[in-house]
């Protein structure tokens, strides 16, 4: 049953981080996913410290606010003090997360959180926070949150598909013809957020990346219809969390290190395939 | 004092390893601060958070291969693995469709993965001397010892030569890699090598401060050092100033205070640095922009009312009440007052119980206004055929940012014109 839950928890995460990658690779803004996963830390110590439990609700609305904090740093530093972007990125989620650090080591020394759980999560552990859910199933709690979120996140990205999709692919055409551009940024970075903070607690930042931008690319490299791609994407994250996992079995190795190897290695075979194929099309038409 | 006891501690090198450790984390942030600011100018920012998670698997596999825990193994693996996600990123960028931040943001997440994979199996293997593997994720700038601090102190002055040695080459390749090309520059060469020290520096950089950190050690001093400076030159120097205070600032503050980690401290001060150089810098700094907005908004909005007044007052010969100008609801009565108050402190114009006459010089400078309106709208008819009803907005707003020298030059191309195309008189001197 270990496997299953473990398995399910990366799938969950998996779709979550799918459905927004997509997006973000399309607009270019993989790396703001990567600045909130870093720069939740200070917000999770805070929410800790204050409501002085481990409980997920405090810890996520903790996560939740430091993240939307790094979205507003890296606004700041983009628009009113015109730093290049990369840059913007780079200098707030630092800052974010090196503040977390020092809080943490200051007043957090018995605290159960540190950025190694930050940065890998806890996925091994999934199954000792078992609870009955209803009719007898009984699931970890993170699983629980990541199917609500999940859910969430597939109505939302259908109720706004339209939106979402014109903004991401022609937002000039967006912007003239009256759509509201500046709704469908922070909408889709509210899905960002909500997807990277309530998935690290139980994978941890770098498989939130993995997930976030692996998935999407190998699916971008397939196909060039945008729908299947997300779909695409959604099956090729699940491929990887079970493919990920039972390589971690075997090896006896951690689990979120292993999905991400794993996605790198789909990726590779995925980017060399389609570069052999398009040489031999462009071969056939010369 | 307690703290002033810190200090003097600190720079009698009383204490022998802290003011080693002080001194190398100042001099390895600021190589780090002088490399990054080539990498922010080619843009490439985030690179340095690729390179310092893909230094992992390298470090591990150096550990499994030789099974002694030797800085000088951990670095020629670390180097390794960080050139070629260097590589990758640039292969996968040129061959595929894929955008640059997804291609960082995959290379980092999978590198990084494959290194925790590798650490953990040398976690399982149960050998113990694994423990110090540890470092190249989180960083332990305070708990160096001498001969690793002199090791990174040696790497770091040896790029810091280098850069100094290849100055032109990595300006020009950070510019314009064409023109470098073009006058004979070897930029592959220059861009290899470049990307040799980065790694190098971040290499040596993660053990200091951590692989999530490092990023900021690049990045951050020369974000700052831009604000301050237009020159290359400076900006490598700011960089590497800030840097160097951050480091040595930075050992400090975790010396002094207990169980203050070190690393953190060295990204805090820096950000702070860089803050305060993006508010403060002289011509880029948020606040010298505000105030430059606000320079023009004040320019802008006399030169409307002088504009109006002179026309409402018969070309500024008569007195006009101050209730004609309100009328015109171009500006609310309390803002109009600030206008017009302004206006008298400067002499362009006299107050009298609601009445206004303007000055001499309110007079000069109202025909001036009109005169650059009026040529502009000539000068769009002219040469853009556009309809004379469709120049007046346009002029409008260049009135104000005519220069003197434009202005002659308007008046020369245009033949010293006496009528606009709404037929009025043009006000010369």
């Amino acid at each position: 049953m270990n496997d299953f839950y473990t398995i399910l928890t990366a799938s969950l995460v998996a779709i979550n981080c799918a459905l927004m990658g997509g997006f973000l690779i399309m607009r270019k803004m993989v790396m703001i996913g990567d600045a909130i996963s870093h720069a939740v830390l200070p917000g999770i110590f805070v929410a800790y410290y204050i409501s002085g439990s481990t409980a997920s609700l405090p810890i996520l609305a903790g996560a939740a606010f430091s993240g939307i904090l790094a979205t507003l740093m890296i606004e700041w530093f983009t628009k009113k003090a015109r730093l290049q972007s990369d840059a913007a990125i780079g200098v707030s989620y630092t800052l974010l997360f090196a503040i977390g650090i020092i809080l943490i080591s200051k007043w957090g020394q018995n605290a159960d959180l540190d950025q190694q759980c930050v940065l890998y999560g806890e996925i091994e552990q999934i199954s000792f926070w078992l609870q009955p859910i209803a009719f007898g199933i009984v699931l970890p709690k993170q699983t629980v949150i990541l199917l609500a979120v999940a859910v969430l996140l597939i109505g939302a990205v259908i109720w706004g598909y339209k939106g979402l999709f014109i903004t991401t692919f022609d937002p000039d055409f967006a912007l003239s013809t009256g759509v509201a551009v500046t709704f469908w940024h922070y909408f889709l970075m509210s899905g960002v957020s909500l997807t990277t903070v309530v998935s690290f607690e139980s994978v941890g930042a770098i498989l939130v990346i993995a997930f976030l931008s692996g998935p999407p690319a190998i699916a971008y490299l397939l196909t060039e219809d945008f729908k299947k791609m997300l779909i695409l994407a959604c099956l090729v994250g699940i491929l990887c969390s079970i493919g990920g996992y039972y390589a971690a079995k075997w090896l006896d190795v951690s689990v979120a290190g292993a999905i991400s190897t794993f996605i790198g290695l789909v990726f590779m075979i995925v980017f060399i395939g389609t570069s052999v194929l398009k040489r031999k099309v462009d071969v056939i038409s010369t | 004092m307690e703290f002033w006891g810190h200090i003097t501690t600190f720079f009698s090198a009383e204490n022998y390893t802290l003011f080693v450790v002080g001194i190398g984390s100042g001099v390895l942030c600021f190589a780090s601060g002088v490399v990054g600011t080539f990498t922010y100018l080619r843009k490439r920012a985030l690179i340095g958070d690729v390179i310092s998670h893909s230094v992992l698997p390298g470090v591990a596999i150096a550990f499994m291969l030789t099974g002694v825990k030797n800085p000088v193994y951990f670095l020629i693996g670390a180097v390794i693995s960080g050139l070629l996600a260097i590589w990758i990123v640039d292969y996968v960028q040129a061959k595929s469709k894929l955008k640059p931040d997804a291609i960082l943001a995959l290379t980092l997440s999978v590198f990084f993965g494959l290194g925790i994979v590798l650490l953990t199996k040398i976690q399982h293997s149960g050998n113990d001397a694994q423990s110090g593997l540890d470092i190249f994720l989180f960083g332990k700038a305070a708990s160096m010892s001498i001969t690793d601090v002199q090791l990174f102190s040696i790497i770091a002055v040896i790029n810091i030569a280098c850069i100094l040695f290849f100055l032109r080459g990595f300006n020009l390749v950070s510019f314009d890699e064409n023109y470098a090309r073009g006058i004979g520059f070897n930029v592959n060469f220059l861009k290899s090598f470049l990307a040799l020290l980065t790694v190098l520096t971040v290499a040596i950089g993660v053990q200091a401060v951590g692989v999530v950190l490092m990023a900021a050690l690049l990045i951050t001093p020369a974000a700052g050092a831009r604000f301050l400076t237009n020159s290359i030159t400076r900006m490598l120097m700011y960089a590497g100033l800030f840097g160097f205070l951050s480091g040595v600032i930075g050992v400090f503050i975790s010396y002094s205070g207990t169980g203050m980690p070190t690393g953190p401290w060295i990204v805090v001060v820096l950000s702070l640095f860089t803050i305060a150089a993006i508010m403060l810098g002289k011509q880029r700094g948020v606040l010298a922009r505000l105030k430059l907005r606000k320079g023009n908004h004040i320019k802008i909005n006399n030169e409307n009312v002088l504009k109006d007044i002179y026309k409402l007052a018969d070309d500024g010969q008569k007195t006009i009440e101050t209730s004609i100008l309100l009328q015109q609801e171009k500006y609310a009565a309390s803002e109009l007052k600030a206008i017009l108050n302004r206006l008298e402190k400067q002499d362009y114009l006299d107050q009298v119980r609601g009445f206004i006459i303007l000055s001499d010089r309110g007079r000069i400078a109202a025909r001036e206004v009109i005169r650059k309106h009026r040529l502009w709208e000539i000068y769009l008819s002219k040469y853009f055929q556009m309809q004379e009803d469709h120049v007046h907005d346009d002029a409008e707003g260049i009135e104000h940012v005519i220069t003197p020298e434009i202005e002659k030059l308007l008046i020369k191309l245009l033949e010293r014109p006496e009528i606009d195309p709404h037929q009025s008189e043009i006000p010369y001197e």
